[in-house]
C-alpha cells in the first residue's frame, strides 16, 4: 500500500498550521496571553491596514521585550484613531509629541532609560517609535536620519499607506506615481501623482548602514512578526517599513486589505526584504509573478488608468518600476 | 570656590552640579561654549552617568529632551536665536506636556538679516510658549539661576528658559563663586516626575484633547505659572541659606525709593544702567531702576508695587514688537494699568548695538523732561533710514535694504580698506 505524506502548506496561519509550530514560533496573536498593546475599540476605518500592522508589530515587540516596552508615536491616523483622551487603546506606555519628531523623542527615551538602568533605577526597557509615511519619509526624515546615524537603540516602524491620510489623503513622498490623491487629482494630461525620482526610505536607511532594515506587508503577518522579533534581538537603530493599504485613501473594499497588500508584493511593486548593516540579506520571494494591472485595478486611486480610456503607457511605466524592483532585489529567486 | 572663568563655563559647571541625566546639544553661537564644556564633562567621566547626545538640529534637541524628560530623566539643553525658532514647535510641546526641561538661551538677535549678537528677541518670541523665563544680570546670577531653575521646573512640572545675554555674559571672563556638589545636593532634591513612561504603569502621554477639555488643560498651565510667583521668593531665600548669597527672585530695585523716573530693564544691561544712575543720583537726579529677573510668569504685582510712585517709567528693552513698539514695555504697561504714569518704550541695543553710558545719560535726561517719543529707538541712525526710505519711494527695484543701508553707512571692512589705501 502506498504511503501518502500529508503536507500542511499553511504552517503558521490561524488554520491548522499554527498549532503544528513549536509554541515559541507561533503567532503572537494566536496566544491567549497576547498583549493587546493596541486594544480593540479604537476608531480606525474598517479594514485599516495601519491598525492591523501596528497591532501585530507592537504586540510582537512587546513579546520580544517581555512587556518592557515604551512607544513613541507620530501624529497621524494611528495616533488619532487610537487615543483621543480618555479612551486610549494603548496598553503600553505611549507618548505622542509631534508630527515630525518621533525618532528624536524615541532617542530621548532610550537615552533616559540607559542612564536609569546604569543607576539601577530601571530594568532593561526597549523603545519603539512609529509613524506614518508622511511622518517618516517627509517631515520626520531629518530626525529619523539623525537617529540612524547615531545608531540610537530604537526600532522605528513606518506604516506606509502612501499618503497623508489623516488630513484627508494628500500626496506624500511615499505616494506612488500615477496615484490619485487630494493634491494629485486625476485631472489634466498627467492625471494622478507625477513620476518623480521616488524616495524609498528603506534603501536610504540601508545607506546609513544601520544594523537592521526590513520591509513587510500586512499580507504576510508571520513574516512581519518574525522581522519584529529579529529587530528586537538587535541593539542600535533598526528600521521596519510596513506597507499598509488604506481602504479610504486607496479606494479599496475594506475586506480587500490583505489581498491588495499581497498583490503589491506579488507584482514586485513593493519589495519585501531584510538587510543588515546596509547589505541585503534575504527577500520574500514572489510566488506567482503577476502583472501590475492586477494590483492597480481594484484601487480607485488608479481608476483613471483604466477609464475612460486605458493609459497603457502609464501602466507600462509602473510595470517597469516593478520589474526593476524584481531585478534589483532578486525577488523571483528568493534567498 | 571663587574662580575667574568664562560665563559659559560657569553655567556648564553649575549645570553639571545639578546632575543632569540627559543633555542634548546642537551648536549655535553664542551657546556653543556651554554645551562644549558639558560634552567634555560627560566624555571625561566627571559627569556620570549622563548621556550627551549630539543631535542633528535644534528641533531634534528639544524633541530628544521631550522623550528623555517623559521617561523620567533630568534633562538639559541650550540654544539661541535661530535655534530657538527652529525648535519652536517642540518648545510649545514640551510645556504643553508639562515636562520640566531646563534650557539656557544665550540671547541673540533673530534674522534676517542674520546677526549673531545679543538682544532679547529670541527668548521673547517664545514668551507665550508656556515656559518659565528668567533673565540673568551677571555670570554669577546665570550660574545660580540654573540651580534654582531645575528646582522650580521640577516642582511645577514646567519647562524653564534661563536667559543670559549672548557674548556679553556667555563669553565674559568674570569672577564667580562656584558652589560645591554638597551645597547643590542639599538644595536640589531628586527629580520625582509627576508622569513617566513606565511599563509597570502604562500611561498615554500627549493624546488628543478636544474643545471639551482643552481650555481647562491650558488654564492649568497658566495657574501653575502663577504658582511660580509664590514659590520663587521662597526658593531664593532658601538659596541664600545654602549658598550664602542673594540670587534670583522676581524683581530687584535699585535707588528706587524716591525716584520720579524709573527705568525698567532685563539682563546684563542693568549693570550699565546702575552705573549711569549712580552718576545721575550724585548730580541730584531722582532716578532709579527696576530689574526684571522673572519675565514669565510676569510679576505684575511686584512691578506695579515698584513703579507706582514714579512719575514716568522708561522701559529700556533689547527687543522690538514690530508694528507696536516694545514687548517688555507692553507687559509693564499692563502692570501699571489705570495709573497716571507715562511709560516710554526705548528699543535699545538690538543686534548687539552697544548701549553706552553716554547715550543713556542723554536719554534719561530727555525722559526726565518728557522730551522723548513714546516709542524711541536709542541711537538710531535716522539719516540712513530716511535715505533708504527715499530710495524706496523713488525706485521700485531698490534692492536688498540691508545691503543698501550698509553701503550708506560704509561697511567696516571698506572703511579699513580705505584707510589702508
Ligand atoms: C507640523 C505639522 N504639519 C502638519 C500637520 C498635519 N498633519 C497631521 S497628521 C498628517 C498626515 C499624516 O500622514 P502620515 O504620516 O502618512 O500618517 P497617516 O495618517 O497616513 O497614517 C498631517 C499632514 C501636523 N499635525 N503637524
Ligand atoms: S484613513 Fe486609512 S489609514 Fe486612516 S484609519 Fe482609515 S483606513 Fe486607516
Ligand atoms: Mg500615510
Amino acid at each position: 500500500m502506498s504511503f501518502q505524506p500529508v503536507k500542511f502548506y499553511q504552517t503558521g496561519t490561524f488554520t491548522v498550521g499554527n498549532r503544528l509550530l513549536p509554541p515559541e514560533e507561533r503567532s503572537v496573536q494566536a496566544q491567549t496571553k497576547r498583549f493587546n498593546s493596541i486594544n480593540s475599540g479604537h476608531r480606525a476605518c474598517q479594514g485599516c491596514g495601519e491598525a492591523l500592522g501596528a497591532r501585530y508589530a507592537v504586540d510582537a515587540a512587546m513579546e520580544a521585550a517581555n512587556g518592557q516596552l515604551i512607544c513613541a508615536n507620530a501624529t497621524g491616523c494611528l495616533e488619532v484613531f487610537s487615543t483621543p483622551y480618555p479612551e486610549t487603546s494603548w496598553q503600553v506606555p505611549w507618548i505622542h509629541s509631534l508630527f515630525g519628531n518621533t525618532a528624536a523623542v524615541a532617542t530621548g527615551i532610550a537615552a533616559a532609560l540607559k542612564v536609569k538602568q546604569l543607576k539601577g533605577e530601571r530594568r532593561d526597557i526597549r523603545v519603539v517609535a512609529q509613524g506614518g509615511d508622511g511622518g517618516t519619509t517627509d517631515i520626520g526624515f531629518g530626525c529619523l536620519s539623525g537617529m540612524f546615524e547615531r545608531n540610537d537603540d530604537v526600532l522605528y516602524i513606518c506604516y506606509d499607506n502612501g499618503g497623508y491620510m489623516n488630513t484627508g489623503i494628500q500626496r506624500s513622498s511615499a505616494t506612488p506615481p500615477a496615484a490619485r490623491t487630494a493634491t494629485t487629482l486625476a485631472v489634466g494630461d498627467e492625471p494622478g501623482n507625477l513620476f518623480g525620482q521616488g524616495k524609498f526610505v528603506p534603501a536610504i536607511a540601508m545607506a546609513h548602514e544601520i544594523p537592521y532594515v526590513a520591509t513587510a506587508t500586512v499580507a504576510d503577518l508571520r513574516d512581519l512578526e518574525a522581522k519584529v522579533r529579529r529587530a528586537m534581538a538587535i541593539r542600535g537603530a533598526r528600521y521596519l517599513h510596513i506597507l499598509v493599504p488604506c481602504p479610504l485613501g486607496w479606494g479599496t473594499a475594506s475586506h480587500e486589505t490583505i489581498r491588495i497588500a499581497r498583490l503589491a508584493k506579488e507584482t514586485g511593486i513593493f519589495p519585501v526584504f531584510e538587510a543588515e548593516h546596509g547589505e541585503l540579506k534575504s527577500v520574500l520571494a514572489i510566488r506567482r509573478p503577476l502583472p501590475v494591472e492586477d494590483y492597480l485595478k481594484p484601487q480607485k486611486r488608479y481608476a483613471h488608468l483604466f477609464a475612460p480610456k486605458a493609459r497603457l503607457e502609464v501602466i507600462a511605466r509602473l510595470q517597469q518600476l516593478a520589474d526593476r524592483n524584481i531585478r534589483r532585489y532578486g525577488l523571483l529567486e528568493g534567498n | 570656590m571663587l574662580k575667574q572663568i568664562e560665563g559659559s563655563r560657569a553655567v556648564a559647571e553649575a549645570v553639571a552640579l545639578c546632575r543632569p541625566e540627559v543633555i542634548c546639544a546642537y551648536p549655535i553661537s553664542p551657546q556653543t561654549h556651554i554645551v562644549e564644556a558639558l560634552g567634555e564633562f560627560v566624555k571625561d567621566g566627571t559627569l556620570a552617568p549622563c548621556e550627551f547626545i549630539n543631535v542633528e538640529s535644534e528641533f531634534a534637541a528639544m524633541s530628544v529632551a521631550i522623550g528623555s524628560s517623559a521617561a523620567g530623566a533630568r534633562t538639559y539643553t541650550a540654544t539661541a536665536s535661530q535655534g530657538l525658532l527652529f525648535m519652536a514647535e517642540a518648545v510649545y510641546n514640551a510645556s504643553g506636556l508639562g515636562l520640566p526641561i531646563v534650557m539656557t538661551v544665550a540671547n541673540r538677535a533673530i534674522g534676517a538679516p542674520i546677526n549673531i549678537w545679543n538682544d532679547h528677541s529670541d527668548a521673547l518670541s517664545q514668551r507665550d510658549s508656556g515656559w518659565l523665563q528668567i533673565f540673568a544680570e551677571t555670570n554669577q546670577e546665570a550660574l545660580d539661576l540654573h540651580i534654582q531653575a531645575f528646582r522650580l521646573a521640577e516642582e511645577l512640572s514646567l519647562p524653564i528658559m534661563v536667559c543670559m545675554d549672548g557674548f556679553i555674559l556667555t563669553h565674559a571672563y568674570e569672577r564667580v563663586d562656584m558652589p560645591t556638589q554638597a551645597q547643590v545636593d542639599a538644595y536640589l532634591p531628586k527629580y520625582e516626575p509627576r508622569q513617566v513612561l513606565d511599563p509597570a504603569e502604562p500611561v498615554s502621554i500627549g493624546a488628543m484633547v478636544g474643545p471639551e477639555a482643552f481650555m481647562e488643560v491650558r488654564y492649568l498651565a497658566h495657574a501653575k505659572q502663577m504658582e511660580a510667583l509664590k514659590l520663587i521668593p521662597g526658593y531664593a531665600a532658601e538659596f541664600r541659606e545654602v549658598f550664602g548669597r542673594d540670587s534670583g527672585g522676581l524683581t530687584h530695585t535699585y535707588k528706587a525709593d524716591d525716584a520720579e523716573t524709573m527705568v525698567v530693564a532685563m539682563g546684563s544691561l542693568l549693570g550699565t544702567i546702575k552705573d549711569v544712575i549712580d552718576e545721575m543720583r550724585a548730580a541730584g537726579h531722582k532716578i532709579g531702576v527696576l530689574g526684571i529677573t522673572l519675565f514669565r510668569p510676569f510679576p505684575i504685582a511686584q512691578v506695579r508695587e515698584a513703579l507706582h510712585g514714579a512719575q514716568r517709567v522708561v522701559v529700556l528693552e533689547k527687543s522690538l514688537a514690530v508694528g507696536l513698539g516694545g514687548i517688555l514695555a507692553t507687559n509693564v504697561r499692563m502692570a501699571l494699568s489705570a495709573l497716571p504714569i507715562d511709560v516710554y518704550t526705548v528699543v535699545a541695543g538690538i543686534g548687539g548695538r552697544p548701549i553706552t553710558m553716554r547715550s543713556l545719560h542723554a536719554l534719561f535726561r530727555e525722559a526726565e523732561r518728557d522730551d522723548i517719543d513714546p516709542v524711541t529707538f536709542l541711537d538710531l541712525n535716522h539719516d540712513v533710514v530716511d535715505k533708504q526710505l527715499a530710495r524706496e519711494r523713488s525706485t521700485r527695484r531698490s534692492g536688498p535694504a540691508a545691503e543698501a543701508i550698509l553701503r550708506d553707512i560704509g561697511v567696516v571692512a571698506a572703511k579699513v580698506a580705505q584707510e589702508v589705501r
